[in-house]
């Protein structure tokens, strides 16, 4: 009764902390530094914004498919 | 391909197909296999965010503002990340609730006010309204350009008069295009399954357009991105056109529009429309929150390549927010521009099927019906007429809320890009963010405190960006935007109170807000909310809690006779045959039915009410047949507490309960212990007394005879004396034995350890008992082997254990030819000593109960003489051997045919060099 809960939150726990981890990545301070030091046309801002997009994309699918499978199981 | 007719065919050709679609969901939802039962269905129908603003302007504005686009996609990706706790909360509220749009959600958080549900509706018309028109300018203009390239398609589009106006004739047939698929039937839960079937089709369709087009662009017009970008780094005009200075207000509008684009995403009505009200399965949420950001990663991956490929080809005459079609006209594509066309059609009709009927619920539910049910004008005789009349006023809302978009389009959408267009509308549908989630977690919200934050934030909106618009358009004196209001400079729209260099949409965002949330919190602080009010801020901020009733239970009373005519006159037959037997309450009994409707039917009428009217008519409707009142809040939290507490309760109790029960299974293993030791006990001391008994009876009778018979003569006086002392010798040894065994039982026989020999040992017992077995006749063999057998053991204890065997096996030998053999040998890394008689032996099932106390052997021929054991001997040997960490048993002798007692020793621990010596030999 108590393991799952826990787990559940856990999840939860994590899902919030990539929310915020999300947020700051597609933020001014982070993103002032990768500008700072990207070339003439900008493309590295660009390049940046998008692994950094699918990155999040890639750990929220393997955060919520796990969940479901472990879902699954019990 | 670009002729006019051809592109007319596959547009309506296309729009046949969706309405296929949506017929063939509808179907299926009916027949109860839901077509839309999938989480990518659901996510993919969510996407009817991308409009044709996501598939036209995207590139308009990378080409301008750099990756500030792109802020609009990465809102969206965060508001996702969160949905699993909020827009879940939101579901499930929206079901139990029977929610149909937004206005209702924010209407029955505050107490099913009608008066707010009114305003929110309003807003969202208002808001909406340009949205639409942008859609409607998408396709004309996308059209236009695709007729016209080369030449501008400004041309074409400066129309005289509106019915040569393709945009108008748009606007029509989407009208009755939305009226034939949204507006079919009434559903109780105003679920489209049909159309977001549809609307999941389109969303493929415009990907599948946007991605063709990219390809095309980086990999037939341009060999690959390496070249695109190698030629934008080599072209001077094109530096920096990435970076982040291009965006509006540095980093403040960047962040700003990052807010805006997470707000906007929940509250913009279509959206709350596909992602709460169109949500058949609350677990879709899970895997929406990562499919759909990855659908809009896809949709823009190739924004920045067209539009910098745009630029390089110098499209300085297109406008960029033509190149995805300019492009492939440009390089002489023939089938795919109508493709782009086709994208952009699906891109923006689908956001004009889902807004529009999401606005006419809004506009008949909250808008027409209260005040319908208020100038009575509803109370008519006849089943079902509700349903014929909301069909109706939503028809008649559709076309109007389309011709809205067309005049708006008309009349001021070319001042605008269709981006600005898009963030106008973003911003006012952000105003409902603080009531709607702030309402969600707070249950102090009052309706006084939504209706003041939402009338001042939309106020705040019409001023800062909806009015310099119309200024910009010529509508108002351009003075407005440049000197303020009758030359009131602080009051400047663009510049709030002096508040400069923001972008525009972050400065109307921060006061909308600002006053919003600060009024909403501020006023909620100071009123006192209603019962009812209570009640539904309790249900929605508890919306998870797991004991949450499914709805606030009606106290009220009426009989089912009111309710059946109420819910027939409403809703008619079909849905008051649901209602009843959905509350279990058996069949309607018609009108005259006086039995007491059940507070369960009460609250389910009013959901079926409120799946098709909205939560405050349904309301209204309600009140006007039960007497009585709604559960208050007072009585839910009530019951969310008694809940929490019996939970504790039960929690605690079962804790409790299964320690008494191991506390009592250990008692009770105590106990039969206990009972068995005072068995053994009686039993024992029942025993020892018999045998203590037998020799002190034959000594008290000799000594009796002594004592009384002075006659006798010295030698029967001797035998007498000698009994007396043979007696006495047994029963002391007797006692020796008893005292022995009670000392092995209680753990307190003392034992030296020591190495010792044990065939010296045994050699020595040999000597000891072979006097008395010469007399005896017995035939004593024995084979001890060479070397030392050293163990561990208490010398006097063993010998003693070993005379014990030897003594045994004597009596018990063939009483004939009495033979016993005594042999020492070694096993693995132990010493077995065993001792055989040529006996009768012992049966296996006697073998472990010659080890009981006082257990004896029937000894058929026991008149031999031979000197009887006490029956410890055996049992006092095994403890003592079992003491010293061997083992002592009985079974057959191989030798000679008698029974065989081994006793086994391990060798002494610190000697195993000598003891593999010995072992040699």
């Amino acid at each position: 009764m108590t393991t799952p809960l826990r787990q559940r939150s856990r999840r939860g726990e994590r899902l919030g902390a990539l929310l915020v981890a999300a947020a700051i990545l597609f933020s001014p301070p982070l993103l002032l530094v990768v500008d700072r030091m990207a070339s003439a046309t900008g493309i590295e801002g660009v390049l940046y914004l998008f692994g950094a997009w699918a990155g999040v994309i890639g750990l929220a699918a393997w955060l919520m498919e796990s969940r479901r499978a472990r879902g699954r199981d019990r | 391909m670009r002729h006019e007719a051809f592109i007319l065919a596959a547009a309506f050709g296309y729009l046949a197909l969706l309405f296929v679609v949506a017929a063939w969901g509808d179907r299926r939802a009916e027949a109860g296999r839901s077509a839309i039962g999938s989480p990518t269905v659901y996510a993919l129908s969510i996407a009817v965010y991308c409009t044709a603003w996501t598939f036209y302007g995207s590139v308009g504005r990378a080409s301008s503002q750099g990756p500030h686009f792109l802020l609009i996609y990465l809102g969206p990706t965060l508001a996702m990340l969160a949905a699993p706790f909020v827009i879940r909360k939101m579901v499930r509220i929206a079901a139990r609730q029977r929610i149909t749009s937004i206005a209702d959600f924010i209407s029955a958080r505050y107490g099913k006010s009608a008066g707010l549900g009114a305003v929110v509706a309003l807003m969202a018309l208002i808001t909406s309204t340009p949205y639409i028109a942008l859609q409607l300018k998408a396709i004309t203009v996308s059209h236009a350009v695709l007729v016209n390239y080369p030449a501008p398609a400004d041309a074409a589009l400066d129309q005289p008069s509106f019915w040569i106006d393709k945009s108008f004739w748009v606007a029509l047939v989407l009208a009755v295009f939305i009226i034939l698929f949204g507006t079919r039937h009434l559903d109780a839960s105003e679920r489209h399954e049909g159309m977001v079937a549809a609307i999941a089709v389109e969303s493929l369709v415009k990907l599948v357009a946007f991605l063709a087009v990219g390809i095309f662009v980086v990999f037939v017009m341009f060999n690959g991105p390496g070249d695109l970008f190698g030629q934008v780094a080599s072209t001077p005009a094109l530096s920096q056109v990435l970076g982040l200075e291009q965006v509006p207000g540095g980093a403040t509008g960047w962040v700003g529009v990052l807010i805006l684009a997470v707000l906007a995403f929940l509250t913009l009505p279509r959206q709350f429309q596909v992602l709460v009200v169109e949500n058949v399965d609350e677990t879709h949420i899970d895997r929406a929150s990562w499919v759909f950001p990855l659908y809009l990663l896809l949709i823009n991956l190739f924004v920045v390549p067209i539009a910098l490929a745009g630029l390089l080809l110098g499209g300085d005459g297109a406008d960029p927010d033509s190149f995805v079609l300019t492009l492939p006209l440009a390089a002489g594509a023939e089938a795919l521009p109508l493709l782009v066309f086709i994208g952009g059609l699906s891109a923006a009709t689908g956001m004009m099927i889902v807004e529009t009927i999401a606005l006419s619920t809004m506009v008949s539910n909250q808008l027409v019906m209260p005040l319908l049910l208020r100038f009575q004008r509803l109370h008519l005789s006849g089943t079902g007429r509700l349903a014929a009349w909301l069909l109706g006023i939503r028809r008649v809302a559709i076309v109007v809320i389309l011709l809205l978009g067309y005049v708006y389009h008309a009349l001021i959408g070319d001042a605008y890009s269709l981006v600005t267009i898009g963030l106008v509308s973003f911003v006012g549908a952000a105003q409902f963010a603080p009531a709607l989630l702030v309402g969600l977690y707070w249950r102090g919200a009052t309706r006084a405190g939504a209706l003041w934050g939402l009338g001042a934030g939309f106020c705040l909106w019409g001023y800062t960006l909806l009015l310099p618009g119309f200024a910009q358009s010529g509508w108002l004196d351009a003075a407005l935007i440049h000197q303020g209001p009758l030359g009131v400079g602080w009051l400047k729209p663009y510049a709030l109170f002096g508040l400069e260099g923001w972008d525009i949409y972050t400065h109307a965002l921060l006061w909308s807000l600002l006053a919003n949330l600060g009024l909403f919190v501020g006023v909620s602080l100071f009123t006192r909310p209603t019962a009812l009010e209570q009640t539904q801020a309790a249900l929605f901020t508890e919306a998870l809690h797991p004991n949450l009733p499914s709805a606030s239970l009606w106290q009220g009373q009426t009989t089912r006779g009111e309710l059946g005519g109420l819910l027939r006159r409403y809703l008619g037959d079909a849905a008051i045959e649901r209602v009843f037997v959905d509350a279990g309450d058996g069949g309607d009994g018609g009108d005259g039915d006086s039995r007491a409707a059940s507070p369960r039917l009460i609250t389910r009428a009013e959901q079926a009410l409120a799946g098709s009217l909205g939560n405050a008519s349904a309301r209204v409707l309600i009140n006007s047949v039960v007497r009585g009142e709604a559960l208050d809040l007072a009585s839910i939290l009530s019951i969310l507490d008694t809940t929490s507490q019996t939970l504790e309760y039960n929690r605690r109790l079962e804790q409790k309960s299964a320690e008494l029960e191991r506390a009592s299974e250990a008692l009770r293993q105590a106990n039969d212990r206990l009972r068995e030791l005072d068995r053994l006990k009686d039993e024992f001391i029942a025993t020892v007394s018999h045998e203590l008994r037998t020799p002190l009876t034959s000594i008290r009778a000799f000594a009796e005879i002594l004592h009384g018979d002075d006659g006798l003569d010295a030698d029967r006086r001797r035998h007498f004396l000698d009994v007396i002392v043979h007696e006495s010798q047994r029963l002391s040894r007797l006692i020796e034995e008893i005292l022995d065994l009670a000392r092995l039982e209680s753990g307190r026989l003392t034992l030296n350890p020591e190495h010792l020999d044990l065939a010296v040992l045994a050699q020595r017992s040999v000597d000891a008992v072979a006097q008395l077995h010469r007399q005896r006749g017995i035939a004593l063999a024995a084979e001890l082997g060479d070397g030392p057998a050293t163990v561990t053991g208490d010398a006097d204890r063993l010998e003693q254990v070993i005379i014990n065997l030897l003594d045994n096996a004597g009596k018990f030998a063939d009483r004939h030819a009495p033979e016993v053999l005594i042999r020492l040998e070694r096993h693995r890394n132990r010493y077995r000593l065993s001792v055989e008689d040529n006996g009768p032996g012992i049966s296996p099932e006697e073998r472990e109960r010659v080890f009981d106390k006082f257990h004896q052997l029937q000894h058929n021929d026991d008149k031999r003489g031979r000197p009887r054991g006490s029956g410890l001997g055996l049992a006092i040997s095994r403890g003592i051997v079992a003491h010293l960490g061997g083992r002592l048993w009985a079974d057959a002798g191989p030798r000679l045919g008698g029974a065989r007692l081994t006793l086994e020793l391990p060798l002494a621990a610190d000697e195993p060099a000598e003891a593999a010596m010995n072992s040699g030999h």
